[in-house]
């Protein structure tokens, strides 16, 4: 599916739609009919936006660029290949229940934008709504769920409070002996949550743009950028030549900070490692999405069969996408004790994503100081669930050189007001 | 795991310390007299280098002394480690 930049520059073919009718023409013909989902272009020597980054946010950013803002004159640069970096290195998970309401718009947009997004692309996204599991162990938990039930609830999320029966219920492998160390005694459940294909949400979202004329460039590193004598950005150096242009959002997670050193931008963002592993794959075992934030676990099961299993953050900046056993050990005595059945289970990789967190562990997506560059990152651990959401008002951000109305809170500014939007305690992973 | 050098104990396995975040960050004297961008950027703003990295270490399983250390973000590997008030030399 993938091609090495510059191997195929042909003029943009039209998408060949995936439909009943052509899923059996190809059926029938060995499925060789089928053309390249996108081109590898030789970068042109400007464009009216740039965006750096070909993950999932940035290629989503692109699509709706071109789409909902008439704007096909762009280019997304990726350094290494398409969903290659975090998009391909989280475990998938989605869901909308966030504590504060600026928080809550952002994910449920995305949530909302996820309910149809294999009809949009035209590209199964395997988007499964088999509900997130949040275990509470302690009192402290079930206050602080609830009180996360309520405040979801009134800004029209939905997240339910389950007794522990009920969470046997509704997730049978779950160990509910009073004995265990930490016994689990309910949980808060987000039925709508659950999980999507990660890879396609990537190729999804390229297909698309791409068949709007947006010029995917792959092997494409941005070495520098190039600021005019009025300090407003100009293009940019990449590896494969320098490149014009008026504005460009940098979308670039793991690297935000690295990239937007190079226009002299420093920001409040730092870079840890986060790993995730998978089991080998079994029969189905595993109904829904499972996270406990106090013993650290989180666990779903992929349509392959693999255990999807996170693992929480190494404690030093790295850039290592690597981090330490003891991490994934921890997480896995947590799981073992949850779902003792999992213990003889065989893992079969493990791997290290690099995640940017900021102070409020909510995401800067706006301006910066340098006029024509915007940042859409500091996603900390959780990104991949406002993949479409993140795209769809950072499009329009880089559209209108304005924030959309669900993005405005999240300003770099925020940091110098005050005016933060304190999530450390929504996400999954303790930082 | 990393292997990390107390300049006080000598070394020791990572799950006996607590890594501070950056090093050298001095506290502004006069912090009535910096702007809210000023204190923004001593509060929240860091290097994040992809490189070489100044940070503090804390040994609260050994010595409970905080020290600092140079180390590589691409490799993990430790440079240097310091006690508070030197300067950095490579072992």
């Amino acid at each position: 599916m993938m091609s090495p930049a510059g191997a195929f520059a042909a003029p943009c073919p039209p998408m060949r739609r995936f439909s009943l009718r052509t899923l059996l023409s190809e059926a029938g013909n060995a499925h060789r009919g089928w053309p390249r989902q996108w081109r590898s272009p030789t970068p042109k020597s400007s464009y009216d936006i740039l965006i750096v980054g070909g993950g999932g946010h940035g290629l989503a950013t692109a699509y709706y660029l071109a789409k909902e803002h008439g704007i096909r004159n762009i280019a997304v640069l990726e350094k290494g290949w398409l969903g290659g970096g975090n998009t391909a290195r989280n475990t998938t998970i989605i869901r909308s229940n966030y504590l504060y309401d600026e928080s809550a718009a952002i994910y449920d947009h995305a949530l909302k934008l996820w309910d149809t997004l294999s009809e949009e692309l035209n590209y199964n996204v395997m988007y499964s709504k088999r509900g997130v599991l949040m275990l509470a162990h302690s009192t402290h938990d079930r206050q602080s769920m609830k009180r996360h039930i309520y405040a979801n609830r009134l800004n029209g999320v939905d997240n339910e409070w389950l007794t522990l029966r009920e969470a046997k219920a509704f997730c049978p492998p779950l160990n509910d002996s009073p004995d265990i160390r930490y016994p689990v005694i309910g949980g808060a459940l987000q039925r709508r949550g659950g999980v999507a294909r990660h890879d396609a949400v990537a190729w999804g979202y390229a297909r698309g743009a791409d068949a709007l004329g947006v010029d995917i460039i792959q092997n494409c590193e941005v070495q520098d950028i190039k600021l005019g004598s009025d300090g407003a950005v100009t293009g940019v150096v990449t590896s494969q030549g320098v490149i014009h242009t008026p504005r460009i959002g940098v979308v670039a997670a793991g690297h935000t900070s690295v990239v937007l050193k190079r226009a002299g931008v420093r920001l409040p963002i730092e870079s840890f490692p986060l790993q995730a592993l998978v089991s080998e794959p079994v029969k189905p075992v595993f109904p829904c999405v499972l996270m406990s934030n106090a013993v650290h676990a989180y666990i779903s099961q992929s349509d392959k069969g693999e255990l999807v299993i996170g693992a929480g953050t190494d404690q030093y900046v790295s850039y290592s996408q690597q981090g330490g056993l003891h991490i994934s050990t921890h997480t896995l005595e947590a799981i073992c004790e949850l779902m003792p059945q999992f213990s003889r289970m065989r893992m079969l990789r493990s791997w290290g994503g690099i995640v940017d967190v900021t102070p409020d562990r909510s995401p800067i997506i706006g301006k910066t100081p340098v006029p024509g560059l915007f940042v859409n990152g500091g996603w900390g651990t959780g990104g991949f669930k406002a993949t479409p959401g993140s795209g769809h008002v950072f499009a329009w951000t880089l559209a209108k050189g304005q924030p959309h109305p669900i993005n405005a809170p999240f300003t770099l500014e925020r940091f110098r007001t005050g005016r933060l939007i304190d999530e450390a305690a929504a996400a999954a992973v303790a930082h | 795991m990393l292997l990390i050098h107390c300049p006080y104990c000598g070394p020791r396995p990572e799950v006996e310390f607590r890594c501070g975040g950056e090093a050298h960050i001095a506290r502004p004297v006069q912090p009535s007299t910096l702007n809210d961008q000023e204190w923004a950027e001593f509060l929240f703003y860091r290097n994040n280098p992809k490189g070489t990295h100044a940070e503090r270490w804390w040994h609260i399983h050994g010595c409970a002394r905080w020290f600092n250390a140079l180390r590589d973000t691409v490799s993990d590997r430790f440079i240097a480690t310091y006690r508070m008030g030197e300067r950095p030399q490579s072992r």
